[in-house]
């Protein structure tokens, strides 16, 4: 337990340093969602209305940019290599090392949120929406994401492929996040938030168990 | 010739389209068949042979 | 001839070497067949007869659905059982899919355009099918990018499994996002239930294209095991020393 706890904490130790992708995946998310209003127009009210999806879609495309370098950077300096010999599990140590780039990378996403929605004219209730369904959805969008990032990992040029790989196994995740947050801003009555919210929690939990075991299945046939 | 009805053209084109594919996949396959027989065949000429003596073209 | 038994690449060359001719003339015979009573099948009172382009479009997208299932289950048998043709499976099987993913999609197209006004309609169906092709591509560009054929064909399985499992969650969610987002017609795609004159048709052309698949299959597995006796015959030949003068 104690080499999974160590693992998680130098994982976040190296993410939240000047270099480590942390930040910088804020740093993406506040540029892309800066971005839209300047391809979609100052109008304020249409903004409202798309903000939940642009918030959406910043955090989907800092996550998987901050993805590269889950396993990428162990596996540059040895470190991997280790962790594949060491008698932890492996599951254990890819969902460590997922759980250790969730907090360190996607939920300063999560609360960069609030401000961001101030940019795109969203209200208090709006953006808490948003920002629940981020919280519940990150997870998701870093377990399945780790899953590309191990495949990444055997080729030496992850990069692009990587994306390719992994943005199918994230419109799921987009699809309820965003239905979530839009049903609790829009009272339609047609649908609750609970449903598209339940089914986003149902898809991250599911993630958390294959995640690790798809990413560890990965690791351990590509690394040969 | 029965008669397609105002949307010919894309019943046709759809048809055409398909049959287009298949062939290319059949020739595409066909070709990549001819391609690496012929590169074994040459490193067959080179002296490179099988471990089991039989020749490298061998299908049966 | 047992899984076990053909796991010999020479014994299945062999074999496949002798039903292909077979496969194909068959093949051949029942598309004829099928394209014929297309040709008889009369015409719908909705759609008219551009009706007639779901005998292709169906049959395309049930085998690329089909394909990545076939897939599936070869990555089983590399990851699982090891089973030595399991990844040439696989991998030949992989460019084939995806070719129907796109005649699925370029056909349902053609067929949206009369339906709809548009020759792309975020429907749940085509959507559904577009992001398999993605997912396709996505495969065949792992494929590639890995030099050395069994790793690649490890990485690939992991790949395909994952998205076996996501493909029916991919459904739900487009289904239910399309639901949400109601498109203005409300015209479906083939109807409810399909009558006699229609269903026989689309059965021999989905049977047809089945068969197709399996000789196209079968044919772009010998070729990849060549392959691989071409490369493993190349590296020898380079790690031969070389004769000074």
């Amino acid at each position: 337990m104690t080499a999974l706890l160590s693992l998680i904490r130098r994982d976040i130790r190296i993410a939240l340093r000047v270099g480590g992708g942390a930040l910088i995946g804020v740093l993406f998310f506040l540029t892309v969602v800066v971005l839209m209003p300047f391809a979609i127009g100052p109008d304020l009210n249409l903004l409202a209305r798309l903000g939940p999806a642009i918030l959406w879609l910043g955090a989907l495309l800092a996550s998987l940019l901050t993805l590269d370098r889950l396993f990428m950077a162990d596996h540059d300096d040895g470190s991997l290599d280790l962790i594949l010999m060491s008698r932890t599990p492996l599951e254990f140590t890819c969902a460590a090392k997922a759980l250790a780039h969730w907090l360190a990378a996607g939920v300063p996403l999560v609360v960069a949120t609030p401000v961001l929605g101030l940019l795109l004219n969203l209200d208090a209730s709006a953006t808490s929406a948003v920002a629940l369904t981020l919280l519940v959805g990150t997870p998701a969008l870093t377990f399945t994401g780790m899953i590309g990032a191990a495949l990444a990992v055997t080729l030496q040029r992850g990069g692009l492929l990587l994306a390719v790989l992994v943005l199918p196994l994230s419109i799921p995740v987009l699809i309820f996040g965003v239905a979530a947050s839009n049903a609790a801003i829009v009272e339609q009555g047609t649908m609750s938030f609970s449903t598209p919210f339940s089914i986003l929690c149902a898809i991250s939990l599911a993630s958390l168990v294959i995640g690790p075991f798809a990413a560890a299945a990965s690791l351990r046939h590509g690394m040969d | 010739m029965m008669s397609l009805g105002p949307y010919a053209s894309f019943i046709i084109t759809s048809y055409v389209l398909v049959a287009a594919v298949v062939l290319l996949l059949i020739i595409w396959i066909a070709i990549d068949h001819r391609r690496v027989r012929a590169r074994l065949h040459a490193l067959e000429q080179a002296g490179m042979g099988r471990r089991s003596g039989r020749g490298t073209t061998d299908l049966k | 001839m047992t899984l076990t038994e053909l796991a010999n690449p020479t014994r299945f060359l062999s074999l496949a070497t002798r039903i292909l001719p077979w496969l194909a003339m068959l093949t051949g015979l029942l598309l004829v067949i099928g394209l014929y009573q297309a040709a008889l099948a009369p015409d719908d009172y909705q759609q008219g007869a551009t009706v007639k382009i779901m005998f292709i479009h169906v049959p395309n997208a049930w085998l690329a659905m089909f394909v990545w299932g076939v897939m599936s289950v070869a990555s089983l048998g590399t990851l699982v059982w090891r089973h030595p043709l399991a990844d040439v499976a696989a991998k030949a099987a992989a460019p084939i899919g995806a070719a129907f993913t796109f005649l699925a999609l370029v056909t349902g197209s053609l067929w949206g355009r009369p339906m709809w006004g548009t020759y792309w309609e975020w429907d749940a169906r085509l959507t559904s099918v577009l992001i398999l092709f993605l997912m396709y591509l996505g495969l065949i560009a792992l494929w590639r990018a890995v030099e050395d054929p069994s790793r690649a064909a490890r990485a690939a399985a992991v790949l395909t499994l994952v998205g076996a499992i996501n493909i029916p969650i991919i459904k739900f969610s487009v289904d239910w996002w399309n639901t949400l987002h109601q498109p203005a017609s409300v015209i479906r795609m083939g109807g409810s239930a399909l009558d006699k004159s229609f269903l026989y048709p689309l059965l021999i052309m989905a049977v047809a294209f089945s068969l197709l698949f399996v000789t196209l299959h079968l044919a772009a597995m010998r070729n990849e095991i060549l392959r691989r006796r071409l490369r493993s015959l190349q590296m020898l030949q380079a790690s031969k020393p070389v004769a000074l003068p």
